[in-house]
């Protein structure tokens, strides 16, 4: 379990992130989103340290994070950028072994893991081991990039917006495996985007960020059929919400009154 | 030409010997201009307060003209090889630390954050990310290195640094076209050899997977 106590950071005098306080569930896909600036990266990249917040504390299983080594601590959580940011210069095969590397675990078993995982997104060991990024498709690559934070099996991923970079049928692929292969895996992930199917779509619950601070923090389900108010229902989307309205007659009076002026 | 081939045949032990010397002088300017360049560039890459500075020195180094530089030697250094290789040394410095300092900046930062979020020391995102992916443009600043000081040490010889240029000056000074043609052709021979090794070189420091065209 990841919770944030009070947690602010602040650039300057530009206060980024303000008291934010927050529980992220052991194995729950918690999904980050709203509008660029809201502070959803910066959320997420305090859980591994690439940000250190200006007060407050995180805690990992009820320990303090600021009193971990940060190299450490990254090795033992995923991480994937939207950017995927294979590295070019090594294999395929090397990518993904690479912190367990870092972790010095026994080759033969590393060896072992990386075909594994290959196989478990459909890339045959054999034909993309040794292959390099280059070589490969951009679906193909943030595949790679999914199993290469997996790798160490960290019990925590972390991923920023993994799927956006991508074409619209590599992405929906992508999501589908993604939701199927996070069924199977157990993990806890923290997932940034500002794509409301996508949230929709994978999420067990949604936590909508603006300004620095959590609007709403809900199942897909409970978003929508309530949202708490008119941001959200404008984040959220008219069309979206009157399919909801279709689906689910009794949607709250806030959805059904949508102004005009929404965004789809 | 029947003149040329006899002067060579006469002198070629002279124009081994040169050959040799112009080869030692360069190459010892290059590999220490390398030692200092490689490491210096990597630092001005940490600490970009100071590179405006640094690069800037650099660059001045590289303004005063050759000839003047090795005048400047003999004050200092005396004649012969030694001031020579200084010299060169510094001409040497810029095209490799420019070309450092930027193949090292010139890495997507996405790359390094990727690195650094998976959790690799910053040596370790120097040793397996940074300096891969930046050697081909390393190297190939020891290439405009190399070939430049090979053509630069040909003045070695105006302050008793041997090498070809003292066929070309005392073939100027004798009126002797034929050891003057020898020098300009052997300096010009030695810098092609150069470049084709160094561009070999290159080649074989560029990691596998960046030689791919990217296929999308």
């Amino acid at each position: 379990m990841i919770s944030f106590h009070h947690v602010e950071k602040s650039i300057g005098n530009t206060s980024i992130i303000k008291s934010l306080d927050l529980q992220i569930k052991a194995g729950e896909l918690f999904v980050l989103i709203g509008p660029s600036g809201c502070g959803k990266t910066t959320t997420m990249k305090m859980i591994n340290r690439l940000i250190e917040p200006t007060a407050g504390k995180i805690e990992i299983n009820g320990e303090d994070i600021s009193l971990a080594d940060p190299v450490e601590l990254r090795r033992s959580i995923g991480y994937v950028i939207q950017q995927i940011a294979l590295f070019p210069h090594m294999t395929i095969g090397e990518n993904v072994a690479l912190v367990p590397k870092l972790k010095k675990q026994d080759r033969a078993k590393i060896e072992q893991k990386v075909d594994e995982l290959l196989d478990m997104v459909g890339l045959d060991p054999k034909v993309f081991k040794n292959r390099y990024p280059a070589e490969l498709s951009g679906g193909q690559q943030q595949r790679v990039g999914v199993i290469r934070a997996m790798a160490a099996d960290p019990p925590i991923i972390l991923m920023d917006e993994p799927f956006s970079a991508l074409d619209p049928i590599s992405r929906e692929q992508l999501q589908d495996e993604f939701v199927r292969l996070q069924k199977t895996i157990n993990k806890t992930i923290v997932f940034v985007t500002h794509d409301m199917d996508e949230a929709i779509k994978i999420a067990d619950r949604i936590c909508l960020m603006n300004d620095g601070e959590v609007v709403q923090l809900d199942t897909p389900e409970q978003l929508l059929q309530h949202p708490a108010n008119e941001f959200v229902v404008n984040f959220i989307g008219a069309k979206r919400l009157r399919k909801v309205k279709e689906l689910h007659p009794n949607v709250s009076k806030k959805a059904a009154t949508l102004p005009k002026w929404s965004i789809s | 030409m029947s003149e040329f081939i006899q002067f060579l045949t006469d002198r070629y032990d002279l124009v081994l010997k040169l050959l040799w010397e112009h080869s030692y002088i360069s190459l010892i300017a290059v590999a220490g201009g390398f030692l200092i360049a490689v490491p210096l560039g990597i630092l001005l890459t940490r600490t970009e307060k100071i590179n405006t500075y640094v690069i800037g020195f650099v660059n001045i180094l590289q303004t005063i003209p050759s000839l003047a530089l090795l005048g400047l030697m003999i004050p200092l250094l005396g004649i012969g090889a030694v001031p020579a290789i200084v010299a060169l040394f510094l001409y040497s410095l810029l095209p490799m630390l420019r070309n450092t300092y930027t193949g090292i900046r010139e890495v997507d930062p996405a790359l390094i954050e990727a690195a650094r979020g998976m959790g690799m020391t910053s040596f370790q995102i120097l040793w397996k990310i940074e300096l891969p992916m930046a050697i081909s443009i390393i190297m190939g600043g020891f290439r405009t290195a190399t070939i430049y000081t090979i053509s630069w040490a040909t003045l070695a010889a105006v302050i008793g640094g041997g090498g070809l240029g003292y066929l070309v000056f005392t073939g100027l000074g004798l009126a002797n076209d034929n050891m003057m043609i020898t020098g300009a052709l052997a300096t010009a021979m030695l810098a092609t050899i150069a470049d084709l090794l160094t561009r070999n070189i290159q080649k074989m420091c560029t990691p596998k997977g960046l030689k791919i065209k990217r296929a999308n």
